[in-house]
């Protein structure tokens, strides 16, 4: 089986998708003749053309609008923004056009709005962000961000059949830096479905895109000290996969919650909440979060990296829970 | 509606027959006579819910312009545009039955006022936050123009709409990649309490537009002929493949920017002006001249939209409000959507005639891909 990167893990996904059905297209910024700023859409517009790979001014609220208007018409755009950053200038017509259509007069709005996110390249408070929970506070969106190279693949293809707009987070940070065999081919990893990334008994780390890596190296630290950690991916932050962690909470019984985006508004409260509504009893210790502070992504590199969570990070926070 | 035929064969409405004029006058009065209703009689008996919004006194825009719409065309109307949903064919109890807030209605009791639409009869509503229909209205007119057929886009917006920085970003986008749409700017001469001096630099609208690669006209808004004809010629351009146009149509707001705004800043002076330029009155006295109608005729029309009106309203007051646990439904698009079960055209091939849609299944078999 072939070997990929996350990033051409998404090229073939989107690939797939354009020659399986001609109601796809793609508009964005640099997408076609560049071939797009980290290259994810390079060939495509050699291959399927002009007409369904468009290269379009810098206008991020028309880039979004454009895309409603042609999902109304029964295609299926795929916008991309060149840095998710950048997904704050179109956030009207995300919320309250998009978002909310359907849910006012019926029609599909089937929609993919893709670009990369995520800090640790040194790319500063405006190339860095992790901004989703934006969208998780919009009903009507769905919002997704693989951690895996084959996760990628079948999540931008279901991603690209919803009949509602999805909002899909690509981690620059693993565009290159992890590959795994992904399977030639069609197949589709569905919305709103966790994975268990590591299985363990003793307390489970929660958690998505980037930060899967940090916490499984975390566990793989830890097994030293004889303590078995669950690690589970989201995968899909809206709706995310209340059974997967709820099920998880009541086998391990000590949980910690992780994310690269900012602490308050974060999805860790949004969990930490649900927890102790729902799993109160089975709770051994407190609810822990590590994440990132409230401040924008700093650019310096010892800036930035106080600023991440780590695996180191999340070791400490184990060894101080298992006390507990 | 114009008969099916292909759009881009069509020669351009310019001068309409007698029987489009006897529709012109129709829609005028049915649009100017339901505000009225909505306005002044159920909005003060306490049986409207929410904000009214009208255009009185603007009327000559959305029926001069819908009367040049196509099957296959896409329209996307202001809050001042209550005629253009009339012309693709809304029922009068369903439009008054949103307002009531009733269940039974295009939003369910969703969305308020003029915000409904309809993937079949080619509208698509504003949202509140104006200027966002602008680039909604791109992406119809690229598939449009992908398509092949000539058919068109036109979308609506006020003049105090036009400072807002994505309907720029659309009027750009639909230049340089020469969409089939048509900016209609209702020039109003307020934008709720703003005038137009406050609200731009230059005298006239349409100078922007050349900027943006389209030609531009500044024209009568309140002739319904002149209206016509500009659209007409607008469309015409787009359906050859010729791109965008930016129409303004200067108007005035007779009445407030909503029921509960008494508008005491638009000085009297001004109203009295612009009643002399009333729209209706301009297009009876032309009827009339011609010989079109006899005054006995229209008095019958005044009738017969009386009582269409008093079907409508009785109708829509036996509607039921909605259920408030249905507040929960239809958030998402799925297969077995709410929204499907309740018969709502969800998810096909947009606003595509059925004639259209045989043609793209050709070219589908064939190996053309569209």
């Amino acid at each position: 089986m072939p070997v990929l990167t996350y990033l051409e893990a998404i090229r073939q996904g989107i690939w797939e998708e354009m020659e399986r059905d001609p109601s796809v297209f793609l508009l964005g910024e640099d997408i076609g003749a560049y071939g797009g700023a980290f290259k994810v859409t390079a060939g495509m517009l050699e291959k399927f053309g002009e007409e369904r790979v468009i290269d379009t001014p810098i206008s991020e609220s028309a880039i979004v609008g454009a895309a409603v208007g042609a999902a109304l018409m029964g295609m299926r755009p795929v916008a991309e923004m060149q840095f998710m950053d950048f997904i704050a200038c179109a956030f009207d017509q995300i919320v309250n056009m998009a978002a909310k259509m359907h849910y006012r007069w019926g029609p599909a709005v089937p929609m993919v709005i893709r670009g990369p996110c995520g800090a640790g390249v040194h790319g500063g408070p405006y190339h860095s962000q992790s901004n989703e929970m934006w969208f998780v506070h919009t009903p009507g969106l769905k919002v997704v961000m693989p951690a895996t190279a084959y996760d990628a693949k079948g999540l931008i293809k279901a991603a690209i059949r919803d009949d509602n707009p999805v909002i899909f987070y690509e981690h620059k940070f693993l565009y290159r830096r992890i590959k795994e065999e992904v399977p030639e081919g069609d197949y589709v990893v569905p919305l709103g479905k966790a994975a268990v990334r590591r299985e363990g008994n003793d307390m489970v780390v929660i958690t998505y895109g980037a930060m899967v890596w940090a916490a499984l190296e975390a566990a793989r630290e830890l097994e030293k000290d004889g303590l078995s950690l669950e690690v589970v991916d989201l995968r899909t932050l809206l709706p995310y996969d209340e059974g997967a962690v709820l099920t998880s909470v009541r086998k391990c019984n000590k949980v910690i919650l992780l994310h690269e985006d900012t602490r308050t508004g974060g999805m860790a409260g949004e969990l930490a909440a649900l927890i102790a509504e729902k799993a109160f009893e089975d709770l051994d210790g407190p609810i822990m979060r590590i994440t990132a502070p409230d401040t924008p992504v700093p650019f310096s590199p010892p800036l930035e990296e106080y600023f991440l969570p780590n695996a180191r990070k999340v070791v400490e926070a184990a060894r101080k829970l298992a006390e507990y | 509606m114009k008969s099916t035929m292909l759009a881009k064969k069509s020669k351009p409405g310019i001068k309409p027959d007698a029987e489009t004029l006897k529709r012109m006058l129709y829609f005028l009065k049915l649009t100017r006579e339901a505000e009225r209703r909505i306005e002044r009689v159920l909005y003060p008996q306490g049986k409207i819910v929410g904000g009214v919004y009208i255009g009185r006194g603007q009327e000559a825009i959305g029926v001069g312009s819908a009367l040049q719409l196509m099957e296959g065309d896409v329209v996307l109307p202001s809050h001042r545009d209550f005629s253009s949903f009339m012309i693709r064919g809304f029922s009068l109890a369903d439009i008054i039955a949103n307002w009531m807030a009733r269940a039974d209605t295009p939003t369910r009791g969703r969305d308020n006022t003029l915000h409904i639409g309809d993937v079949k009869r080619g509208v698509i509503p504003i949202i509140s936050p104006l200027g966002g229909t602008c680039p909604v209205a791109c992406g119809v007119g690229i598939v449009l123009k992908r398509r092949g057929n000539g058919n068109v886009a036109l979308v609506h917006l006020g003049e105090g709409t036009t400072s807002v920085g994505q309907v720029h970003e659309a009027m750009n986008m639909a230049g340089v990649m020469r969409l089939p749409v048509v900016f209609i700017c209702n020039n109003n001469g307020y934008a709720f309490s703003t005038p137009v001096e406050k609200q731009f630099a230059v005298r006239n609208l349409s100078v922007r537009a050349p900027a943006y690669g389209m030609p531009g006209k500044t024209i009568d808004g309140n002739d319904v002929l002149v209206v016509y004809r500009a659209v007409g010629e607008a469309v015409a351009r787009a359906r050859q493949g010729n791109g965008p146009s930016f129409l303004e149509c200067m108007t005035f707001r007779m009445a407030g920017h909503s029921a509960h705004d008494a508008a005491e800043y638009v000085p009297d002076r001004v109203l009295q002006e612009w009643a002399k330029k009333d729209p209706i009155q301009r297009l009876e006295k032309y009827l009339l001249t011609r010989k079109i109608l006899t005054r006995q005729q229209i008095d019958d029309l005044d009738r017969r939209i009386q009582k269409e009106l008093d079907a409508a309203v009785a109708e829509a007051e036996l509607r039921a409000l909605p259920k408030g646990e249905t507040a929960l439904e239809g958030v998402y698009c799925e297969p077995d959507c709410w929204w499907g079960k309740a018969g709502f055209r969800i998810r096909d091939s947009g606003f595509r005639s059925e004639k259209q849609e045989a043609r793209s299944k050709k070219q589908e078999e064939a190996g053309i891909r569209v």
